[in-house]
């Protein structure tokens, strides 16, 4: 075994030893491996140049170890609601009547003790994602989550939510993940809510991983919230798409702490087509990175990536881009676009946009801006009567609703523009 | 209604309004000609509140008291409106939205009460017909990807929602072809009112054979050199501004 050099190291190592015999033994195994290898991601890393990880994880907190406390979340969306909390799937607090036809549902605890092979396989997803360390602890390390099967051909139209929570009084870390399977023609809206109750620091990695069959469809809205300065959260969602499967995401990432999300997708079928958009609203000390990696490997393939990054404060945003066209993927046509306005001179952003493309026949681009409000804008809605404050929230609210136009369900819409409303009357009153 | 004494404004080192005195009753229509450059738009964007003028000398008065130092969402609601030159693109901010914010925004600062939407609903339907707005233009994003025509349109609309005691028009005819000046003058035209008065800036005669100014003004030289009724544009049209320019010269 390879002898991990910090204090960090060491804890986690203590953590794997408790979780190695928790099921799928041989996966965590190999991630562990991965993760020993790879060690905890430092700026010379360069997905992670932005965010420094190894500094803020350097002393991880204890594993969580009980979940009790009932989740009083105001509910976002009529939705099939599926709670996990500091680390633990509560089927206790999963209405079952609520259970559409064509959905199986099972805790990652029981998938794991069960050890079906399509699940198991899914569940290592070794081809997305492999080269990253924390997604390889997360695997080393799960307790729990979900997993859901929804059945070739069903059209769930009501919203499955994944809430993974922490309530803990005191500093936590959890390592929980879903896998969400779609057969094929299967559709269904997810909606991923991260978050805290407390104001304990929490330490948080998630990992949703979807799968999607020939023709499957995902609309899928991650809200991301809550923590404090010292919260680290490292959310990973990893796609892998079959010929013409589509998925349609936006996430809004907004309260304090660090944050990193991760997206590795693969559109590995025939005219597969992603949209990967988000909006993130900063203040205080609030870091968020955005870190994707799109990955085109067969040809006619669609993607999208448009981001709005709105800091205040002292934040910091981060977007690293890649779109991946590999020699066969010809046809491909991407989208790339990152905008960040920034509403004080403490704020931060980096913008780092890059396509890599190794077939000929291809249409991609890709843009990045970074600027304040436009004076002249201000300016137009002052003269229509609109004092200063009410004029500015009314542009960074256009501004992060351009990141919104692909955002079909009128319900999701209506909670994100209220969550970016309440974010805006705040900024107001103060 | 609209008072100037004496106006002096600089950008940077830069003199443009030199001593500009200018005065319009309530039930005017005065129109401002001149040639480029002489700092008509800077007239405009300065009663209505623009930053980034010196103000070094004179006044601005609005029924006698003087708005220099009123923030420009202020003076919106005591009645200033400026229909722009180049109205900007405001992407994402969806023009209905925009509409009822500006229309509340002025009623709560003069103490009235916010409009209902179907009370908002039926005005915005209303102008928009007489205007020829089009369902589809309300429904995208204010002034996103509109032509000149429907820019100028949209703002007309606004004036006639918000119902200001002064416009300011700011080369309103600029990038219009003939049929769109027409509806933007017919526009205007529904508007006048006794109680309401309009500074039309304008280089050329054209737009003011559509609306017929009470009084016009050669401004040249950061001031206005003369003032006469309608047919002093006439005579500019025949002569041009060389007289007004080699006066200065002089």
């Amino acid at each position: 075994m390879v002898k991990l050099a910090s204090e960090a190291e060491a804890a986690f190592s203590s953590f794997y030893e408790e979780m190695r015999d928790k099921g799928a033994q041989r996966l965590r195994a190999a991630a562990w491996a991965a993760f020993s290898e790879f060690g905890l991601p430092n700026r010379r890393i360069e997905s992670w140049h932005y965010t420094d990880l190894k500094t803020a994880l350097s002393r991880p907190a204890p594993l969580a170890a009980a979940s009790h406390g009932a989740l009083s979340l105001p509910r976002a969306h009529d939705s099939l609601r599926l709670v996990t909390l500091d680390g633990v799937f509560r089927p206790d607090l999963f209405d079952i009547a609520r259970l559409p036809d064509g959905v199986a549902i099972q805790s990652l605890r029981d998938a794991l003790a069960e050890g079906e092979l399509h699940v198991m396989s899914a569940l290592a997803s070794a081809d997305i994602g492999a080269q990253d360390s924390m997604l390889a602890l997360n695997a080393a390390l799960m307790q729990d989550g979900v997993v859901i099967q929804i059945t070739s051909g069903a059209r769930i139209d009501r919203a499955i939510e994944l809430v993974t929570f922490t309530s803990a009084e005191a500093a936590q870390s959890t390592y929980t993940r879903a896998l969400v399977m779609l057969g094929e023609g299967a559709q269904a809206t997810l909606i991923e809510t991260l978050g805290a109750l407390t104001a304990a620091p929490a330490q948080d990695n998630s990992a949703l991983l979807l799968r999607l069959a020939p023709n499957a469809r995902v609309d899928l809205v991650t809200h991301v919230s809550g923590g404090v300065d010292q919260s680290i959260r490292v959310a990973s969602l990893l796609a892998h798409l079959d010929a013409d499967a589509t998925i349609n995401s936006f996430a809004l990432t907004e309260g304090d702490g660090l944050n990193r999300r991760q997206i590795f997708a693969r559109l590995d079928g025939e005219k597969a087509s992603a949209v990967f958009n988000g909006a993130t609203l900063g203040r205080g000390r609030l870091h968020a990175d955005t870190t994707l990696i799109v990955d085109h490997v067969k040809p006619n393939g669609q993607s999208r990536e448009v981001f709005r990054n709105i800091l205040d404060d002292q934040s910091v945003g981060v977007f690293q881009g890649k779109v991946i066209v590999r020699p066969g993927a010809q046809k491909t046509d991407g989208v790339m676009q990152s905008k960040a306005l920034l509403l004080s001179d403490q704020a931060t952003m980096n913008n780092k946009p890059e396509l890599e493309i190794f077939a000929d026949d291809v249409q991609c681009g890709h843009g990045a801006t970074c600027g304040r409000l436009d004076k002249d804008q201000l300016f137009y809605l002052g003269a229509r009567g609109l004092p200063r404050r009410e004029a500015e929230a009314l542009l960074i609210e256009g501004f992060a609703n351009e990141a919104m136009e692909t955002l079909e369900d009128e319900q999701l819409k209506a909670f994100l523009s209220e969550r970016v409303s309440a974010w805006l009357s705040r900024r107001i009153n103060r | 209604m609209l008072e100037i004494r004496n106006l002096h404004v600089s950008v940077g080192d830069r003199k443009i309004l030199q001593g500009l005195t200018l005065s319009v009753k309530a039930g005017e229509v005065a129109a401002i000609m001149g040639p480029n450059g002489t700092g008509k738009s800077t007239l405009s964007y300065v009663i209505s509140g623009r930053e980034g003028y010196d103000i070094t000398e004179g006044e601005v008065l609005l029924d006698g008291e003087n708005i220099l130092a009123l923030e420009p969402h202020e003076r919106a609601a005591k009645g200033v409106f400026l229909a722009f030159q180049y109205p900007v693109e405001i992407p994402g901010v969806a023009t209905m939205t925009f509409l009822k914010a500006a229309m509340n925004a002025q009623r709560r600062a003069r103490g009235e009460e916010e409009l209902a939407t179907p009370d908002f609903m039926k005005r915005v339907k209303d102008a928009a017909a007489s205007l020829g707005v089009s369902q589809d233009m309300l429904r995208r994003p204010l002034n996103s990807g509109f032509s000149g025509g429907e820019k100028k349109r949209m703002d007309i609309l606004q004036m006639a929602l918000l119902q200001p005691k002064l416009g300011i028009l700011d080369e309103t005819d600029s990038g219009l072809d003939i049929d769109a000046l027409r509806v933007v003058a017919d526009g205007v035209n529904a508007l006048r009112a006794p109680e309401r008065a309009f500074v039309v800036i304008t280089h050329y005669q054209r737009l003011l054979e559509y609306i017929k100014p009470d009084t016009v003004h050669v401004m040249a030289k950061g001031r206005i050199q003369r003032s006469g009724g309608p047919e002093l544009a006439l005579e500019l049209e025949k002569h041009g501004y060389q007289e007004y320019l080699a006066e200065e010269a002089a």
